[in-house]
Formats: C-alpha cells, structure tokens, sequence
C-alpha cells in the first residue's frame, strides 16, 4: 500500500520489523492497550491525491470575496517587493527549525542578527529579540515584563486607546493572575495622560500607550516617561514600525520598551495571521527581555559567526522561573520583514509612510466636505481615520454601496469592541498602495451614497 | 565562507526599490497639513541601501548556509522534523487567501472561515474532544491558553484553592514556563525506573490544591504511559483536570486519541504532526482541543455554522477571552489542512504507524552500540545515552552532535530529557526511508568508532561548517546583538 509522503514498500516493512524483531507494526502499539486502540478508522474523509485537493481548495477559494481594501485596524496593504516572497521561499529557510545548532545555522542567525538590528535602529532602542507571536502579545510580555522589572508592582496601566483585540489579549492574560489592569481613559480619542499623575502608586509596574492608535490619531508622549520614570515605572509605546519612518520613535518620547507588529513591513494581509510581534528594550533591560535572541561571538580560530545566546532566561533552561514560555516564534514572518526592510532602505520606508499620510490625508479631507459624517476629532494622524457617521441607516449604506462597486469601505469599530457606543465609527485605512483611481473611485461612490 | 552583513555593502543613494510618484492633484500636497514638529521623528535609521541583486544575493547565500528538512535528515527528538509537502507551500501562496484582510465583512470570508471550522471537526475526531480554538500560535502558546481555561473553570466553580499545576520532570520545557505565565505553581512528578510516571509519588501529591496533571504522553523518552487510565481517573478522583501536550501526537494519530485517555483538554502543534514547515522557528500554530466540560471556556470568538454561512460566536459568557490578534496563523492552518485533506483518514494513521516503525528500526540498530536506557520498544523517539562514551574516552553527547554535523545530518535534540546523562533523543518521522536511515546509522556508527580510536577529531567536530564551535560564553559576557 501507498500512501502520500510515506516512502515504505511492502518489502521495507518487512525487512525492517524483522530487524526489530517484531511480526508487525501492531506489535509496536501493544502498550496502548486494547481499551485505547481504536477499533474504527478516524471519523475524516478518505485522502485525496495533489489534483483533487487543488480543486477543492480552489472552490473553496472561491468563497472569499476580494475588494480594494481600505481596511486597517493593526492589518494593512502596503506594497511589497518581490523579493519578499521569493527569497523567504527558499526551502532551506522555510523547513528548518529553531536554530540550535549554529554552525549548521549561520545563515538563519544571522538574519535573525540583521532584523534585531533593523528594529532597534527603527525604535531606536538598544535590543530587540527575534520576534513574539504578534502585536497583542508583544503587548502582554511587555506587561509580564515591566512587573517583573519592579519589586511587589502588581498593576500595569493600559491606554483605553489600544488596540479593542490588543486590549481584550492583555484582560485574558491577567484573568485568574494576581496581576491587574488599570485603563487610563482617553480624552477626545487619545490617552488622557493628565490622568496619570493621579494613578501613579508604588504598585504601578508601568503604562502601556499605542500611537497611531486604535483610532489612527497619533498621541503626543511629551514628559510621559520622566513621570512614570520618577514612580519606578516603565514606559512601553506600541507602535506600528512604518509609522516610525515619520513619527517620533519610542526612544525618542524616553519609552523603555517598544513593541508592535511588523506586518506592515512586507507580511500579506492573510487573513490576520501569520504576523511577526516585535518587542526592543532599553540596555538595562537586556536580560529580561523575552524568547530568543540571537549574538555575534567567535569560533576557536577566531572567525565571526552567530548563536542563539542569554538563553538563561529561556523556558527549556529556566523552566518555571523563564521570563517567558515562548518558544518558536514568527521567525520566517520575521525574515520577511527583514528582506522587505533590506529592498526598501530608510528612503523607501519614508517615502511609504509619508505617500500613505498623504494620500489619507487626501481622502480625509474630501469625504469630511460630505454631509452625514465628521472626522470627530481634530488631532493628527497617519495612514487611518475615523469617519463618524450620524445614523446606523446611513453607515450600511455606505458599506453596501461601496462594496457592489468593489471596495470594503473601512472597518466599523463595533465589530471590534463590540460596544453600541462604537457602532457609528467606521475606521478608514489609507496607504500608499491605493492609487489615485482608487481614491477617486472611493470617493465617487461615497458622493452618490451621501449626498 | 562567510557573508557579511548586508548593511556593510551599503552605498548612499543606491536602491532595490523604487515607488510610483505621489500622484494626488496638483496643489493638494501644499494643502497637505505638516505633521506637528513635536510629533516628528528626528534621527534617520541605518537600513541597508543596496540594489535588488545585493539583496537577492544575500539571502540566498544565507539560504545556503542553513539545514532544512529539504536538505537532509533532521531526527530532532519532540519536534517531528518530517517532511512539509509542497502542495501546501503552493495552496498558502494563493492570492484568494494572502489578499484577504482578516476584518471583511463576514459574508467575504466563509472560504476561509470554511478551512477553520472543518479543520477544527477533522482535528476534534483525531484528538476524541469536542472542539477547539485555533487562535494559539505555537505550541507553548496552546499550553497557556489551555491552562489558562482550566483556571477559569476552577474560578467559576469557586474553587480558589488549586493553585497547583503538576508536571512530570520529563516534560517539555515550555510546561512549567506555561503553567507559571498563568499563575500556577510547580510541582514536579517523579519518574520512575521504567522511564513512566510514579504513580505513587502521583498520588501523593494530589490533592484539593491540584488544578491539573500536564502530561505528553507518549512522554519524552518516547515510550508510552501504559497507566494512563488510572492516572486519570486518580486526578479526576482528587477533582483535578487534564492536559495533553501534543508535541508527540504524531505517535499515535488514529491508533488512539487523548479524548479516550480522559485528557480534558489539549494543545496540538500543526507544525510538528500536521506538517507545516517549521520556517527557522516559527510560525508554528498551537490549537487547543476541549472535552464539553471545558468547551465554555475556549478562546473567543467561536466558530459556528448557521443557515446563512459561518458566523462568530463573541456571547459566551465563560470565556477566557483572545489569546492572539487576530483569529490564529491562519496560512499554517490552512496548511495543515491540506495536509489533513491529502492524507486522510488512512494516510495519517500510516503516518503514524510508519513514524513509529522508523522510530524502533533506528532504536534496534543503534541499540546494539550505545545505550538506550529506557524502554525495550518505543513509540515516535527514543533517547540514548553517551555517558558511557564520556566515561570511557571524554566523548560528550555535544560532540557527537558536532561529528554527525559533519556527516551532514541535523543532530538529534541533546541533553534533553533531564532525566538521561548525556541525552541524545532521535525522531527520524515516516518521512526517512530504510535507505536514508541505514546511511545515517552508518554515519552513527563511524562516529562511535571516532570515539574509540581518535577522540580530538570529534571534540574539534564541525570541520565542514563556515565556523566551528562558538565561544558562548563570550556570546554572553560581551553581548553582541545588533549592528
């Protein structure tokens, strides 16, 4: 018998029971038992050979509708070069594992090396690890961290203005913990950060804000770090990287951890996942930082190569006292990033983040001369915006109306934060990729709908 | 042969890509407002500024520079190196999945929410549970969020007082690291001289403190707990759960599932037994699978299929909640099940069964020159042990790995399980034939012979390699982490 992927003919099976000396593969299993070995086949389809999965995935494919996206909310369509998917295909890249080994593993080390170098010099921090599983959970280990960084600290304050999913990820983690969660309450859609002096206590381990935030507006951080810095506490800024080619980076506002996403730099849109959470920190917190790191060090003959090091945090040494439990991460999302990053140099990734602050800008500014939506609050933001719609009625409309012409309009902020409050925002996403037909196209159709 | 790095063929003014001119109206970008000062970045990065073929250059002289599955066998014990067919690699590059942005309309999306649900169906019939969650991204991310549910149940059901999570000392790392994230304490579980849980020091440890057992089962030295119905009914007894670590799941798919060896809950990893590419550690996907009792916990939002298509589930009250961004990596499980479409019903029961054939040929032949200390036959892996060769002529489980670099082999996972001296733990998977194992046998055994008759050669091993063995210690005493 054949089966896929399974090289063994009748005649290696039998050589090979008889050199362990065994009748049959059965024999293999007799620990199990007879009350746990299955009687019956698994209850799942027969297999299929490659042609007939192919077509069942397509006519699955075919279930997923396409649009012009002008949708965000921490996932973006920003152009990416070729190159990305062709050098991160390469199959010994893709089918390697964690790089236990080096000296089998250079090549893998040392783009780990390239990209931890790239996100500090974006955040402008002193060390970043090899990535974490996505923004969100940046987010948490940042939290863990910060605790563990301040004796008897127990509350990490969180900007209300985060990310809804981000936020919902940081309530999971401190369910059932001795951990708690403060929110600092926004302020015209941003983080009312004269609110912090009020809540700064000897419990307070530090604050986590997010600019663009979960509204696309960007928050000013002016003298946030010194107050937390005074208190003992830290200061973690999330912050989409492209961003950070314009807006001042996390170093620059005194934060002591940065985090976020890198899937704005050269990860599709696939359906949310996989992406690459980043995380870099100032020197002092080198050996606390989370999950793998890659170092530089020299062989006997002294020849520079690349090792997975400060593994004394690490869960498979440390176990229960590990500063995380991570352990594989998003490395090929990782090396993607790392390649988009290499295509586009410094030049390029400004030259996306200004075409994608202007074009929203652009489209901002027309669709707020219609009537029946506002951009509520008049603070600066980058590639996103919230429109702000004054019935439901008219909000469906808008959608459905955009979408018979090909375009999924935004993102309505209530499919997130599942809050009536929320239900009248939708979050409109612009980046350099939308051409200007794009645009015009949007903007046509949303003439029609709310004139 | 060394690369350098690519910001050192850096060249100001030189680039690999090039974007289409702003094309907004005339005059709009003096409309354009300026970006408040106080809110502008002030210092430049240093990226590379190279042209396309630099770029293409390096990564793929990297590429070259590291060992994959498709470059030769990886028997790296509990990771289940095998083979990631290529039909998957070909389906998860289909722009009608990568172009989808995961917040559409839900009406946009039921292809994709289609590949979720009937993975969680095939995965709940290979696993005896009742459904899952396939938001977790790796394996120790799975363990947090099953982990994290069973505390939730036990809050709800006001009992406060188990705080304790135990572990056998044979597990994986990731388990206590797991069980502490959460908020557990740590109690270590003997083995005993069989390699398997005691069941004596179980049972006493248990009692109305305990939440759960962790337990991997096959466990890590890759043999099966035979008294795993009574371990499980003991701990049920004290009024505490059970959690599956799937990283070995790939011994047993359809031979027997954990739901029948009354597990309450479970984590798989796609990328071990469901082959999705390990792609230089990560991403991975971690689902975890439930038994009804622990299914109003799962991660939000559900799954459901109604009369009008897929839809989310975000009202159960009882859950713990997200666990990740967005709805899991959604291109891995795509993956996995396409895998799962392929092989079938048969296939992953051969899959197994075959994984565990090479598991006991390679076990039988290396038997007969080194140590095994555990167990006559095995499931999926074993473990050897090179302390006799450390005794005997200085030679360390290290350097064998080294020396079988050199045969142009990943090693196998060393000195791990803590319970063996000098561990060396081999899982070859279904994907090797009897050929490719019997060459790498002989390459074992060549080794072995180098122990006895020229030791240095093995403590200077790897010779073949672009840098020999790294001074870690200074990796850590004089970090060296960025350019």
């Amino acid at each position: 018998m054949i089966y896929p992927y399974i090289p063994h003919t009748d005649a290696d099976r039998r050589a090979m029971l008889k050199a362990i000396g065994v009748e049959s593969i059965d024999d293999l299993f007799s620990g199990l038992g007879a009350d746990l070995l299955l009687e019956d086949s698994v209850p799942i389809s027969h297999g299929r050979t490659e042609d007939e999965v192919q077509r069942m995935i397509d006519s699955i494919a075919q279930r997923n509708v396409r649009g012009i996206p002008f949708l965000g909310c921490g996932c973006y369509d920003h152009i990416t070069p070729a190159t990305v998917r062709a050098l991160s295909s390469l199959p010994s890249f893709v089918t390697a594992y964690t790089p236990y080994q080096a000296e089998m593993s250079q090549g893998l080390l040392q783009a780990i090396y390239e990209f931890q170098s790239m996100i500090c010099e974006i955040t402008g921090l002193d060390v970043a690890n090899a990535s974490l599983y996505d923004g969100a959970n940046a987010a948490v280990e940042a939290a863990s961290l910060m605790l563990a960084a301040k004796r008897k600290s127990r509350v990490v304050l969180v900007s209300e203005t985060i990310h809804p999913f981000a936020l919902k990820v940081l309530n999971t983690w401190a369910l059932g913990t001795e951990h708690s969660i403060t929110l600092i309450p926004q302020l015209d859609g941003t983080a009312d950060l004269e609110k912090l002096e009020s809540m700064l206590g000897d419990e307070v381990a530090g604050l986590i804000v997010q600019t663009p935030n979960r509204y696309g507006l960007l928050e000013d951080y002016t003298s946030v770090a010194e107050r937390l810095h005074a208190n003992g506490s830290l200061l973690t800024i999330s912050a989409d990287p492209l961003s950070l080619a314009i807006q001042k980076s996390p170093a620059e506002w005194g934060a002591d951890i940065a985090i976020g996403d890198t899937q704005a730099l050269g990860l599709p849109l696939a359906f949310g996942g996989p992406s690459c959470g980043y995380m870099a920190v100032s020197q002092a917190l080198l050996r606390r930082i989370p999950g793998r790191v890659v170092g530089a060090t020299v062989d006997s003959q002294g020849r520079r190569g690349y090792t997975l090091t400060l593994q004394a945090r690490e869960q498979h040494i440390k176990r229960e006292r590990a500063t995380s439990n991570i352990c594989s991460n998003q490395a090929l999302a990782a090396l993607m990033t790392t390649i988009h990053l290499s295509s586009l140099g410094w030049g390029g990734m400004v030259e996306a983040a200004q075409q994608s602050y202007a074009k929203a800008h652009y489209l901002a500014y027309h669709l707020a001369q219609l009537p029946g939506v506002t951009l509520v609050w008049d603070k600066p933001f980058w590639c996103e915006f919230p429109l702000v719609f004054s019935d439901a009625k008219r909000m469906r409309k808008f959608l459905q109306e955009l979408r018979n012409e090909g375009i999924f309009a935004g993102v309505r902020l209530s499919s997130l934060t599942r809050k009536s409050a929320d239900e009248l925002v939708l979050l409109v996403a612009v980046t350099e990729k939308r051409s200007r037909e794009e645009l015009e196209l949007y903007l046509a159709a949303a003439r029609r709908v709310l004139k | 042969m060394s690369e350098p790095l690519l910001i050192d063929l850096s060249k100001p003014g030189r680039k690999a890509y090039c974007y289409p001119p702003l094309d907004l109206p005339r005059g709009f970008d003096q409309a354009l407002p300026e970006l408040p000062p106080e809110l502008q970045r002030q210092t430049a990065a240093r990226l590379p500024e190279v042209a396309e073929l630099d770029v293409v250059r390096h990564f793929t002289r990297l590429s070259s520079l590291v060992h994959g599955v498709d470059n030769g066998m990886y028997p790296l014990g509990s990771c289940t190196m095998k083979y990631n067919p290529k039909l998957g690699e070909h389906i998860a590059a289909m722009d009608q999945f990568t172009q989808i942005h995961p917040l559409q309309d839900i009406s946009t999306v039921q292809g994709c929410l289609s590949v979720m649900y009937n993975l969680l169906e095939d995965l709940s019939s290979i696993t005896g549970m009742s459904w899952g969650s396939l938001q977790p991204c790796a394996g120790a991310h799975g363990e947090y969020t099953g982990l994290k549910m069973i505390r939730s149940y036990f809050l709800k059901r006001g009992e406060t007082e188990r705080v304790k999570v135990l572990i056998p000392v044979s597990a994986h790392g990731t388990n206590p690291a797991s069980a502490a994230v959460v908020g557990f304490d740590v109690v270590e579980v003997k083995s005993n001289k069989e390699g398997l849980v005691d069941v004596e020091d179980l049972a006493s440890k248990l009692d109305h403190t305990v939440a759960a057992l962790m337990l991997t089962n096959p466990n890590t030295l890759g043999l099966f707990e035979t008294d795993i119905l009574k371990i499980s009914e003991m701990v049920h007894k004290a009024g505490g759960l059970l959690y599956y670590d799937g990283a070995n799941m790939n011994a047993i798919m359809g031979m027997a599932t954990p739901g029948d060896m009354g597990f309450d809950v479970i984590h798989l990893n796609l990328h071990k037994t469901f082959s999705t590419p390990h792609g230089g550690g990560g991403p991975g996907s971690g689902p975890v699978m439930v038994n009804d009792r622990l299914r109003p916990f799962l991660p939000k939002p559900d799954i459901e299929l109604t009369d009008s298509g897929y839809v989310y589930r975000w009202d159960d009250e009882d859950s713990i909640g997200k666990v990740s961004m967005f709805w899991g990596n959604f291109l891995v499980i795509l993956r996995a099940y396409v895998y799962i479409l392929r092989m079938g019903s048969e296939g992953i029961k051969a899959a197994s069964r075959h994984a565990v054939l090479n598991a006991n040929y390679l076990a039988s032949k290396l038997g007969q020159r080194i140590s095994i200390p555990y167990g006559k036959l095995c499931m999926h892996e074993f473990v050897a042990s090179a302390s006799a060769l450390k005794q005997q002529y200085g030679v360390t489980a290290q350097d064998v790995a080294k020396a079988l670099i050199d045969e142009g082999y990943h090693p196998p996972t060393v000195y791990f399980p803590l319970i063996v001296d000098e561990a060396l733990m081999f899982e070859p998977t279904e994907s090797e034939s009897v050929e490719s194992l019997d060459r790498f046998i002989e390459a074992f055994l060549r080794i072995l012979d180098l122990a006895k008759d020229d030791p240095k050669i093995l403590k200077d091993a790897p010779h073949h390699c672009p840098v020999g063995r790294l001074d870690e210690v200074r990796a850590v005493k004089e970090p060296d982490l960025r350019y």
